[in-house]
């Protein structure tokens, strides 16, 4: 299974794992996104994570399968969250089987890159100060998009 | 000039500036690029970088021909993770 899904409940790994098992596989990798308590040289107390939800779904199950195919996983799930998040809270899980352990580790490591800069998704901070932003991440963008080989670049 | 009805959401940081979620619109924008245009008039929209656009639920080029019926999402610079 390739799929990428958003969830407005609290995220519980546990029941993600099930769905990667595979007889065929011997590597599994695993990422989490946690909610940081600061930024930049600011506290944060807590996160808001709003999705515009169709064209998200597509896009991140575009990038799972392309992780799939280009590094021959097997399987792959990737779930973000919405909604407001406390610190410490899981954001983001990534999840990829594989017959061996090479391929789960890079299909993990190109998901969480791809969906952090393809996938329509914004964060907003809430600092202790009381102002809040959105986080703008073009910086991040542009050095995943350089540290990516050249044959994944796209036009 | 024949105008088109067109459905506008709104996300993040453009949602705050509108005030609302979304929109119907007459317009005589053809184009998601004479869109935004007209919205930023009336809005006042930060350049938040770059903009990517999405029509009826699919990345869309800003040249594109707009038709009646159409949804259209404006992408500020994505943040997830």
């Amino acid at each position: 299974m390739n799929l990428f899904k958003l969830s407005a409940e609290s995220l519980r790994p546990e029941d993600f794992r099930e769905h990667l098992c595979d007889p065929a596989c011997g590597g599994f990798s695993t990422f989490e996104g946690w909610v940081r308590n600061q930024n930049e040289g600011r506290e944060v107390m807590e996160l808001e994570y709003q999705a515009y939800e169709p064209l998200a779904v597509k896009e991140g199950c575009r990038i799972v399968a392309e992780a799939s195919q280009r590094y021959g996983a097997s399987n792959a799930l990737c779930v973000h969250r919405v909604g407001v998040l406390a610190i410490g809270e899981l954001a983001v899980w990534v999840g990829v089987s594989a017959p061996h352990r090479n391929a789960a580790f890079a299909a993990c490591r190109f998901i969480i890159d791809e969906v952090k800069h393809r996938v329509p998704i914004w964060k907003k901070e809430h600092y202790s100060d009381g102002n809040s932003g959105w986080v703008n991440r073009e910086v991040c963008a542009e050095q995943a998009a350089n540290s990516r080989a050249p044959s994944s670049r796209r036009a | 000039m024949a105008s088109r009805k067109l459905r506008i959401e709104y996300f993040a940081i453009l949602r705050e500036r509108t005030g609302v979620n979304g929109e119907e619109l007459d317009t005589e924008a053809t184009t998601p690029a004479e869109l935004f245009e007209e919205l930023s008039q009336r809005y006042a929209f930060p350049v938040p970088g770059q903009l990517k656009v999405a029509i009826n639920d699919e990345f869309s080029d800003w040249q594109t021909s707009l038709a009646d019926g159409d949804s259209v999402v404006f992408i500020p610079p994505v943040a997830g993770g």
